[in-house]
């Protein structure tokens, strides 16, 4: 019951329009397994300051006592290449996870909504058991459990570490999209199934040509948001060992053993993602106002 | 129990499957003190959110201007970077910067723990989702409602608690449950800090008794339990608290 109707039959003090903002981002959230992302220009400007201050402090102490040590805007420039080769790779993890868990998901999504009913069983375990267990315990679960090579038909094809971070990232991504699709499924109204089961379609060219185009557009900005957390979750692979950008950074800190160059390094590396991520938001925020559906 | 035990150690010598954690008595209490700590874990980062939720969305609506752009600050903060870079900046930066103390052994060590600072941050990077959640639940409620309260000689504390409080929860309990359910997935992150919880003993278990499939899949199984679980409260609890007419 929308809060709108409320309001117009009862003489009752109803609540403010905030609380149907807040079911409505709780609804979100429960479909798209995690937060709504939120940022704004200012965030970037904030962490920008933070680290070029940071870095202008820890310039000015080296100044007063040894001249002669590396500035940490050197250190970070000399390390550039390399961090950002890292966080080139980070993008590429997530591109892959992204591609595959949206393949995946889509699949699992469609079988949710299947006629059969030990389908819809199975597709709908499989979703809720990847969407319940943490992101970190389904990455240690892909490195630690996939073999490091597979021998097909006597050709051997090497399996490393990045390739089951992908898949490992996968899953959950999996998940969410499955859930992402039996939510925009299920969120067309049910007359347009009738209308079109009375102009003699079928059931697959119903979900085709009918219902799946239009659930394009609702599922476009969640997609982006899970995308961006994906993004986001590709640090999580630097616990597990592979090379991305956490990882080059901590060994790149290690090397200049400079407890002050913590902070700009590390607001370089936010930074990064920042810059990655921000756009992204933007565009799903404005998708949503224009794919608004008005009831 | 020691048949159960027995029964797990054939299935080790016959299939190969070495459950340690069962038939193993240190590996056994090992595990299911991990399995509390996360538990414990997840129970007290839960209870400090929640608190600094209620202040946080209290202390939005006062009335002095820096009071709600420290808190607004605090809350970007927290909300847009990463947990796991949270925590690292709590221990390493923050616990860095903590005077040492004299243990009952004579070492110097820091009066915060991985432990704390593990609570510190998990709480604070729920509390800050928090916040924003309870305001919004707050706003919910008409200002009547709350000059209701005041007519009836309520102070402001007084109305907050027992008026607005009781309402806005009824409408942020659905939020609430998505980000409570949250913070217990991100308590696997504690795992970084070295804090003993279930993915932590896990590593070690399988460190040495190389049975990393078993624990995997084990650990797999019993995050799904454990998370299934508190949703399906939640999802009671939330029934249990709807009001009629309130609810959207």
């Amino acid at each position: 019951m929308s809060p709108d109707r409320l309001r117009g039959t009862t003489d009752l003090p109803v609540l403010l329009p905030a609380a149907g903002a807040l079911a409505a981002r709780a609804r979100t959230e429960r479909r798209i397994g995690g937060p709504v992302l939120r940022l704004r220009a200012w965030h970037g400007a904030a962490l920008a300051l933070l680290t070029v201050g940071w870095t202008g402090a820890v310039w000015a102490q080296d100044a007063a006592t040894v001249a002669e040590r590396s500035s940490a805007l050197r250190a970070l420039w000399e390390w550039l290449p390399v961090l950002l080769g890292g966080f080139v790779f980070n993008v590429a993890i997530s591109f892959m996870a992204m591609g595959i868990g949206t393949a995946t998901g889509t699949l699992l999504g469609l079988l949710q909504i299947s006629e059969l009913r030990v389908l819809r069983g199975a597709s709908w375990l499989v979703t809720q058991f990847f969407r319940n267990a943490p992101w970190l315990v389904l990455l240690f679960y892909c490195m630690f459990l996939l073999p490091f090579e597979f021998t097909v038909l006597g050709v051997t094809i090497p399996f490393p570490d990045w390739v089951k971070a992908v898949i490992g990232l996968a899953l959950p991504v999996m998940a969410n999209v499955s859930e992402i699709v039996r939510g925009a499924v299920q969120s067309i109204p049910s007359g347009q199934w009738e209308a079109a089961h009375s102009l003699a379609f079928t059931r697959r060219q119903i979900l085709w040509q009918i219902i799946l185009p239009q659930c394009v557009k609702r599922m476009l900005p969640p997609w982006m948001n899970l995308y961006a957390i994906l993004t986001m979750a590709t640090v999580l692979a630097s616990v597990v060992g592979v090379g991305e950008v956490m990882t080059l950074t901590q060994r790149a800190l290690a090397a200049e053993s400079r407890p002050e160059f913590l902070v700009p390094f590390y607001g370089f590396v936010m930074l990064l993602f920042f810059a990655y991520c921000y756009p992204i938001a933007r565009v799903t925020q404005k998708l949503e106002l224009r794919y608004a559906v008005k009831h | 129990m020691q048949d159960i035990y027995e029964w797990f150690r054939t299935l080790n010598e016959t299939t190969g499957i070495n459950l340690t954690i069962v038939h193993d008595a240190y590996d056994r209490r090992r595990m299911i003190e991990g399995f509390l700590n996360t538990i414990y874990l997840s129970a007290i980062c839960l209870l400090f959110s929640i608190i600094i939720g209620v202040v946080g969305a209290w202390l939005q609506g006062s009335r002095l201007t820096w009071t709600r752009r420290l808190v607004n600050g605090y809350i970007q903060l927290f909300r847009n970077t990463p947990p796991l870079v949270q925590m690292y900046f709590f221990f390493f930066a923050l616990g860095a910067l903590m005077p040492r103390v004299e243990n009952e052994w004579g070492i110097m060590e820091p009066i915060l723990s991985n432990w704390h600072w593990a609570v510190i941050s998990l709480s604070f990077f729920a509390g800050a989702f928090n916040v924003e959640i309870f305001r919004s639940g707050i706003e919910a409620v008409p200002r009547a409602t709350v000059e209701a309260a005041e007519a009836l000689g309520y102070t402001r504390l007084k109305a907050y608690r027992h008026v607005v409080l009781p309402l806005a929860l009824r409408v942020c309990l659905p939020a609430l449950n998505n980000n409570l359910v949250n913070l217990v997935k991100t308590t696997t992150l504690a795992y970084a800090i070295a804090v003993p919880e279930m993915l932590y003993v896990a590593n070690q278990i399988w460190s040495d008794s190389l049975n990393v499939p078993e624990m995997m899949t084990f650990l797999l199984f019993a995050y799904v339990l454990l998370v299934g679980a508190l949703v399906r409260v939640m999802n009671g609890w939330e029934r249990a608290m709807r009001l009629p007419g309130f609810g959207t």
